[in-house]
């Protein structure tokens, strides 16, 4: 689950992570209110969405007046960014973040992610901030400092030390910016973050060292135990379709094809997903239906992949192992009697109570094309939605 | 032979008077594995499907002689069983449970070290669908009747695709000496390769199918393993052709992040190092063949 700016910010100085003063704002009125109350000379206007490269499309203004403030606030609220991280599809702005701005000396970049590879928390840092970590690895591996931290103990001060002094930071610098290093690293770890990125740390004149930008990703898996994060969810930056699947503990995708695909197991999914893209086909969906899928999990799938209207075929791939064909045989027929499922449908089951399973479709009396097997079923659904008219749009 | 579980092994079942722990408790049992008893804490001294129920794993060891245990513990307390179980002696712990937190993973890999090698518990999964040796044991949640008894390995991070490639063998006669789930975490018990290892060592194993999917290092690491230290064939597949990037598909690992994490690069890779490839998901069983007949 990803977070806004403000609120990693909110999260971070908790953990004694200096920042900038700022306020969050919803109107233009509001905007300008925060920016008397803030005080200061200048301030920055920043779009708040779930994405990185809000500076580059236009996400983030530099203000000087409060007439500058509103007429910043105006623009990005309600307004829908389009970053190099969205997709063309862009994400809407709701909130705008307003902060104090100040000079700077110098941009540094801290990242801590958890490393699949080496199964640890690896914190990265380097003296080009504001630039994309991929493109400073690239263009200049030498320049990136890592850590690599031992579970066991957590981050020490010395390591958090050994990186701000490997950054020439000078000795006062280097003070407030292992509290900031630690700062994160027990946020990471005390949170459950999957990622933390402040992108610059910057320094000013003054020698202090401020989180400009800041991004906080969690465990959706550590969510029941990390209650004021989950809070913080904002729905309106997550895919509507996800959220209702997530709802019904059903994991989905959109993609861009029209072959609807309701399968048990993601590995199964994404094979199944494969296998249409080798009979000529194209997949609209990725939807893992997890074990013990129960006829109203079955029906919640359906409706879930008929609201997508450029289908036109579905293909129900199930290997039972925990679940058993009967039940999600059932469980189609019923989505079929209380839906209006206006596309083929490709059927094919397999596992625990198969013969049951292929029974109840049987004798459904239903449209159903029955597959035996996987290469059965990707055919079958390819030669389907050649034939299927346009849809209309419909509501899930 | 066969790797990991046989029908020796003396299986204890963690989480055994809950619902999931029931249900697949009496599966295995029906399958001819040699469950001996269960942990539920504050329910020891209970008999449970007949069989005794302790109250630490410390003490069923103690009692029974343990040498296997699979985990159907709640997302939130797995971690602390598998290091339950490790600590008190189990050889292989096999984690079914979906939706560890990452971090608890991370702890409990470390907390594994703090055993000398050959007295390291071996952990598979978590968020996997278990092991099995065809007519021997089961110690998971799959469709025993799907599996024939054979000479090919099975290695697959996921569980319905391993059934797949299971009953697609079995349709041709061919048979598996054992199947492994490795599951679809981002951070997991054992790799593809600690399971290599073991087939490559197995007389009863001629060929092996290792099943990757979109995502992480372990396939690649496993394929380099493969070019310089096995002389069984491999076959190799990676699910997710189709899977946009930076996109997660279901499994917490499944998500291309890094060069090398999309399935037409692993498969590349698996290629490069010698692997045979199956062209789609629906051929897994006639590539396995085709090297059988070779």
């Amino acid at each position: 689950m990803d977070i806004h700016e403000y609120q990693a910010k909110e999260i971070l100085a908790n953990f004694g992570v200096a920042t900038p003063h700022g306020a969050v704002a919803y109107s233009p009125d509001q905007a300008v209110y925060c920016a008397t109350e803030l005080g200061g000379w200048h301030w920055a206007v920043k779009a708040q969405i779930h994405s990185g490269g809000r500076g580059k499309a236009g996400g983030v203004k530099l203000c000087k007046t409060y007439h500058e403030v509103r007429a910043a606030a105006s623009e990005l609220l309600g307004k829908t960014l389009v970053t190099n991280q969205t997709g063309p599809e862009g994400k809407i702005v709701q909130r705008v973040y307003i902060e104090v701005a100040e000079p700077f000396e110098r941009e540094i970049y801290l990242g801590f992610v958890l490393d699949r590879k080496v199964e640890r928390v690896r914190v990265i840092a380097s003296r080009f901030g504001g630039m994309d970590i991929e493109e400073i690895a690239k263009d200049h591996p030498e320049e990136i400092l890592q850590v690599v931290v031992e579970p066991a103990v957590g981050l020490q001060p010395f390591e958090a030390r050994e990186l701000a002094f490997g950054l020439g930071l000078n000795i006062k610098q280097v003070s407030r910016a292992v509290a900031s290093i630690l700062g994160c690293y027990r946020a990471f770890r005390d949170l459950d973050a999957t990622m933390v990125e402040i992108n610059p740390l910057v320094v000013t004149k003054d020698d202090r060292v401020l989180a400009l930008d800041a991004k906080m990703s969690f465990d959706d898996n550590a969510l029941f135990r990390r209650g004021t994060v989950a809070d913080m969810r904002d729905h309106s930056q997550e895919d509507p379709r996800e959220v209702q699947a997530a709802e019904h503990n059903l994991n989905y995708v959109g993609l861009d094809g029209n072959i609807g695909c309701i399968v048990n197991g993601a590995g199964l999914a994404m094979a199944t997903m494969d296998v249409i893209k080798h009979a000529g086909g194209s997949p609209a969906n990725f939807l893992d239906l997890g074990g013990g899928a129960s006829p109203e999990r079955v029906a919640a799938a359906f409706r879930l992949v008929l609201s997508d209207r450029n289908i036109k075929a579905i293909l129900v791939n199930v290997f039972a192992g925990i679940n058993r064909c009967d039940w999600v045989a059932e469980g189609i027929v019923k989505a079929c009697h209380e839906l209006n499922v206006d596309v083929p449908l490709v059927v094919r089951l397999s596992g625990t109570n198969v013969e049951a399973g292929r029974d109840i479709i049987g004798k459904s009396g239903l449209p159903i094309i029955s597959a035996e097997t996987l290469a059965d079923a990707g055919r079958a659904a390819v030669d389907a939605a050649k034939g299927t008219p346009e849809r209309s749009a419909r509501t899930a | 032979m066969s790797i990991l579980i046989d029908e020796t092994s003396r299986v204890l079942v963690q989480g055994f008077t809950g619902d999931k722990g029931t249900f697949h408790a009496k599966e295995m049992i029906a399958f001819g594995t040699k469950i001996i008893g269960g942990v539920t804490p504050g329910k020891g001294g209970a008999k449970h499907l007949g069989l005794p129920v302790f109250n630490t794993v410390k003490e069923a060891i103690k009692e029974t002689g343990a040498t296997h245990s699979i985990a159907f513990v709640a997302p939130a307390f797995c971690a602390d069983a598998i290091m339950e179980a490790a600590d008190a002696g189990i050889k292989l712990v096999c984690s079914i449970t979906d939706g560890i937190p990452a971090q608890d993973m991370m702890r409990v890999k470390r907390y594994l070290l703090r055993y000398q090698r050959d007295h390291r518990t071996m952990l598979v999964g978590p968020n996997c669908a278990g092991i099995i040796s065809p007519g021997k044991a089961m110690l998971g949640i799959m469709p025993g009747h799907i599996y024939m008894r054979g000479a090919v390995g099975i290695v697959s991070r996921s569980g319905t695709l391993g059934y797949e490639a299971a009953a697609q063998m079995k349709a041709l006669g061919i048979g598996v000496s054992t199947s492994v789930g490795i599951g679809g975490d981002p951070i997991n018990g054992s790799s593809f390769l600690d399971h290599l290892v073991l087939f490559e060592r197995d007389p009863e194993t001629t060929a092996v199918m290792m099943i990757g999917e979109i995502g992480g290092p372990q396939e690649a690491e496993a394929a380099a393993w493969i070019k310089s230290h096995m002389t069984k064939p491999v076959v190799g597949y990676v699910a997710g052709l189709t899977a946009p990037k930076g996109r997660r598909m279901g499994h917490a690992g499944a998500i291309i992040s890094a060069s090398g994490d999309s399935a037409a690069e692993k498969a590349e890779i698996m290629k490069s190092y010698g692997l045979i490839v199956a062209p789609s998901p629906s051929e897994l069983g006639t590539t396995i063949a085709k090297v059988l007949a070779h």
